[in-house]
């Protein structure tokens, strides 16, 4: 325990990527059990956050991957010591009762905390969004619907005006029709857009760079075992929450809803904190995570169950059964959070809930079908022009003015949209509005429809009737925004302010579908006499929804982009509530799932994995037929392994070694005459062991010699003391032999999350191969550049 | 253990004290039905505090316009929705906001223009700070080299390293392009 008990210092100090001090005093040295006392003991105590971290943060280096397999077994010890002390007394016994609820009792404060940041940034959203137009003066913090409902003065004619909220040239100049008005109007519009992007982009790039993108892409490397220190700090946290709402607000083609599952991952990890169990195991931290990523989905769109099996589909590597568990039961805490603080006023947890339950014809499959080729198509065009542009960003001069960028693509976003009615509005009161059928006293111009005047049906049957001037004009204005929506999301998915991508796909979709569904309905009703309407549609009779058409259609666009299958289908239904509509949305999205599968094989979160180039192992399969000698280093032209004996290598030549090389681990042999295997030792562990012998035990010079055996070697007592590492010494190295097959090297590295394994033949070591070796080499073999994986 | 036990319990007082204060008393609701124009009578909107249940034109639209045997086809006419708002919670989340917006842009400011000119003058400050501060010292577990234990100097010390963790950070994200691109 010398060697573990070390204090950390010195050598990473020079690592300037310190985590936040919260998590850092918590956190403390992993892999002692004798640490310091300040660990917990203070943690309430604002000098002790003030307090120097230790240089060692944790276990593992930034931006490298975890060992699963050792976390694992440290968590089988924990478990195991505090079961045998539980026997001892009562007290250890309701300390080991504390240990195994202290899992639900993180999955309850998740959820609380999620619930409560979506519940606020859902006001704040609705609030500023308004505030590009104009402003409510009976009570400034009241958007313009909260406003008007609570006004007494609305008349029928004018019901979704009010007096009380104007709008800014009304509020200045007091007039409210006129050309010098409508250009006021829109000059104001541009410069609140442009405020707040610019504050949102100065905030992210001052206090908190990570807090930039989606986060999707980045939480599925680090659920896969990568490190990124910060990531999921508090000031990543905070400054997520807070530009969340200014960039959606400013009126870009973007969502909260990958941003909301990074703000609830952030919470996990904050939590996590408080308790040792998990802040100290990195394993049993990322089942924690996977739990916060389905509370986020769920407050993002009001569905527990369609969160967690995103969680399970989308976002997380291993996902074992209490983990399912425990994510259903901090998405519904979430959930119940967020309805009870009810930002949308109608008790729902979103803005664009629909019920209504008119069925749906057979026949109506063929247009779903179409929508569903309609998706594919549009995801995979989205995918690549997004990627080229993000690449571009990457390697050229565009990268070099982020906040520049920002503000131009704001500016010509916001010019673009105010003068198209269905853009000047945000996303998400588009995308209800085209979900909701119109009944017959809907006022805007989508729903006007010739009514029959001697009709007194009630509002929720209406026949079909024939479109007036108001629903032709509001279709080409539909299209053009169709068409804007598309190519705008593409340069703004991407940016450095966080940007979700959930909205202006099910935005495009839904334009898209409700299109065809008001051509299907005016097809049906004035050709009503064709054969394929005959059968199902008699004339008077309400046949076809154009609203459920829209909403098909955003379910495959959203399917084509991110290749989700039964989450979307589970989302998608929980948000309408319609079970009678599990049919055509699923034949929407496995349609186009199909079609979009057919031009590429990744999903947005994929592509952008890739193009970071991440250390992400890919759940396809492996299919061709390389030997694990054709991967292991070190090959032909290459340096030997660099190798330690088990008890001839000294103090120096360790240090030498370290020096000059950088790998992250070093084989044990017995000797460099018979290679045959010992085990693993971590780099850091080394360099941490000598650091501290040097300064603790006496004796320790240069020439003492390391020995990792059991009892030390015989050496004359004239020699320097000898220095027993055999502590961080791993024994059981995984091994494979040189004719292995790489499919199968591929699945062990998969399925047990290893960092590297060794290649022996006939018990001599020939070799070893790094997840990275793996990650190059399927990068070879699918014809992409292998020199993309960045990282370890 | 026991400590991190009574953090939690804090946490989680703190986290259900302010959702309690959130979802405050003055709980607004009411119904509003929209009816058309029938007839010759002209539209209009009517609004009551009912609940939920009550939420139907009957108990709703008052006075009645149409006589006794017209009712039923005029309601059909009528489309009621029943909403409820706690103006409360709205008022108190955007200042929250707001507040927090602010306090960040004022940080802001001070780091970009105040910080600088302060920095100039801490080697001249430091050893007074020390003499003055003595009766704050707080008994360091870790030992810590010397750099003084007073409040002030374990702000800035705090304050340097998350400055030099974000300049990191934006390295890493906006110069390099290494992750986020």
């Amino acid at each position: 325990s010398s060697v573990e008990s070390v204090s950390h210092r010195g050598i990473m100090r020079n690592a300037c990527l310190a985590t936040y001090l919260l998590t850092i005093r918590l956190f403390s040295s992993g892999i002692s059990s004798a640490t310091p006392t300040e660990e917990t003991n203070d943690a309430g105590n604002l000098m002790d956050f003030l307090d120097e971290p230790f240089p060692d943060v944790g276990t593992y280096e930034d931006f490298h991957t975890i060992d699963w397999l050792r976390e694992k077994s440290r968590d089988t010890d924990r478990h195991r010591k505090i079961t045998s002390k539980s026997k001892e007394s009562i007290w250890e016994f309701i300390k080991s009762l504390l240990d195994a609820w202290s899992g639900w009792l993180v999955m309850l404060l998740i959820g609380l905390l999620s619930g409560t940041l979506a519940g606020v940034i859902d006001l704040a959203v609705d609030w500023m969004t308004d505030l590009k137009e104009g402003v409510c003066l009976s009570a400034l913090w009241y958007s313009h619907e909260q406003c008007c409902w609570t006004s007494n003065e609305t008349t029928f004619a004018d019901r979704d005006k009010c007096p009380q909220w104007q709008k800014w040239a009304e509020l200045m100049t007091g007039y409210t029709e006129g050309a010098g008005v409508y250009l006021l109007n829109y000059f104001l519009y541009v410069l609140w857009a442009l405020f707040f992007s610019f504050l949102a982009v100065s905030l992210v790039r001052v206090f908190a760079p990570y807090a930039c993108g989606s986060g999707i892409p980045e939480i599925k490397t680090i659920l896969s075992g990568f490190i990124i220190r910060g990531y999921l700090g508090k000031w990543t946290l905070l400054i997520k929450t807070v530009t969340l709402v200014l960039a959606v607000s400013s009126g870009l083609s973007l969502g909260k809803e990958g941003p909301l599952v990074h703000v609830a991952c952030c919470c996990g990890n904050l939590f996590c904190s408080l308790f040792s169990k998990y802040s100290k195991n990195e394993g049993k931290r990322r089942e924690v995570l996977s739990a916060a990523a389905a509370a986020g989905v769920s407050v993002a769109f009001g569905a527990p169950i369609g969160g967690v099996l995103f969680s399970l589909e989308e976002v997380s590597y291993y996902f074992p059964l209490k983990t399912l568990w425990r994510s259903f039961f901090a998405a519904l805490v979430a959930a119940f959070t967020l309805r009870s603080i009810n930002p949308f006023g109608n008790n729902r947890l979103v803005l664009f809930y629909v019920e209504y339950h008119t069925p749906w014809y057979m026949a109506e499959l063929v247009p779903f079908i179409l929508l569903g080729v309609f998706g594919g198509l549009w995801g995979t065009l989205f995918i690549r022009c997004n990627i080229a542009w993000c690449r571009r960003r990457k390697t050229t001069l565009l990268g070099k003015y982020p906040v520049l960028e920002v503000i131009v693509v704001t500016g010509i976003t916001a010019v673009l949209a105010f003068p198209n009615p269905y853009t000047r509005r945000s996303t998400s009161e588009l995308i209800s509005e085209l979900f909701n059928d119109c009944g017959s006293l809907e006022s805007s111009q989508l729903c006007d429809y010739i009514n029959n005047p001697n009709m007194s049906r009630p509002v929720d049957d209406i026949p079909d009737r024939p479109a007036g001037p108001g629903v032709y004009s509001a279709l080409w204005q539909l299209t053009l925004a169709l068409v804007f929506k598309i190519v705008i999301t593409i340069f703004t998915f991407g940016m450095k302010i966080p940007s979700g991508l959930f909205i202006p796909s099910m935005a495009v979709g839904a334009i898209a579908g409700r299109i065809v569904g008001i051509a299907v309905e005016q097809m049906a009703y004035h050709h009503h006499d064709w054969i394929i309407f005959k059968n199902w549609c008699r004339p008077g009779a309400d046949c076809v929804t154009p609203g459920l058409y829209a909403m098909v259609g955003a379910a495959a666009c959203l399917g084509g982009v991110t290749r989700m299958t039964v989450s979307l289908v589970v989302i998608m239904f929980e948000l309408t509530g319609g079970l009678e509509y599990i049919v055509p949305l699923m034949a929407a999205a496995v349609t186009s799932k199909w079609v979009a599968d057919a031009f590429g094989k990744e999903g947005i979160y994929e592509a952008h994995i890739q193009l970071n180039g991440y250390p992400y192992l890919d759940q396809d399969e492996f299919t061709h037929r390389t030997l694990a000698t054709d991967v292991m280093r070190p090959r032909r032209n290459e340096p030997p392994l660099a190798l330690l004996t088990q008890d001839s290598t000294t103090v120096e030549d360790v240090e030498t070694l370290i020096k000059d090389t950088d790998y992250n681990g070093f084989p044990v042999v017995v000797s460099h005459e018979s290679e045959r295997l010992i085990g693993f030792v971590q780099r850091r562990d080394l360099i941490l062991a000598i650091k501290s012998a040097r300064q603790k035990q006496d004796g320790v010079v240069s020439n003492s010699v390391v020995h990792f055996t059991e009892d030390a070697p015989q050496i004359p007592a004239s020699n320097p003391q000898p220095l027993k590492l055999r502590r961080i010494l791993n024994l059981s190295p995984f091994t494979v032999t040189d004719h292995t097959p790489m499919e199968t090297v591929v699945d062990i590295f998969r399925k047990l999350g290893l960092r590297q394994c060794l290649v022996t033949r006939s018990g001599r070591l020939l070799g070893i191969i790094t997840k990275k070796d793996v990650l190059r080499h399927m990068a070879q073999m699918m014809n992409q550049d292998p020199e993309s994986i960045m990282f370890n | 253990m026991s400590s991190s036990i009574a953090q939690n319990l804090r946490i989680a007082a703190v986290l259900l004290v302010f959702l309690v204060l959130i979802d405050v008393i003055s709980l607004a609701y009411a119904d509003k039905c929209i009816c058309p124009p029938y007839r010759n009578i002209s539209g209009h909107i009517y609004k009551k505090n009912v609940s939920q249940k009550d939420c139907n034109c009957l108990h709703v639209v008052e006075p009645m316009p149409v006589p006794g045997h017209d009712v039923e086809a005029y309601c059909l006419l009528c489309e009621c929705k029943y909403e409820e708002r706690s103006s409360n919670t709205i008022k108190v989340t955007i200042i929250i906001y707001l507040s927090v917006v602010g306090a960040l842009l004022l940080y802001m400011l001070f780091l970009f223009l105040v910080d600088p000119l302060i920095r100039k003058h801490d080697p001249y400050t430091m050893p007074l700070q020390n003499e003055e501060d003595s009766e704050d010292v707080r008994p360091r577990v870790d030992g810590s080299q010397g750099r003084g234990n007073t409040v002030l100097e374990r702000v800035e010390g705090a304050q340097q390293r998350w400055k030099k963790q974000v300049q990191e950070q934006r390295k890493t994200v906006f110069d390099r392009h290494k992750l986020l691109s």
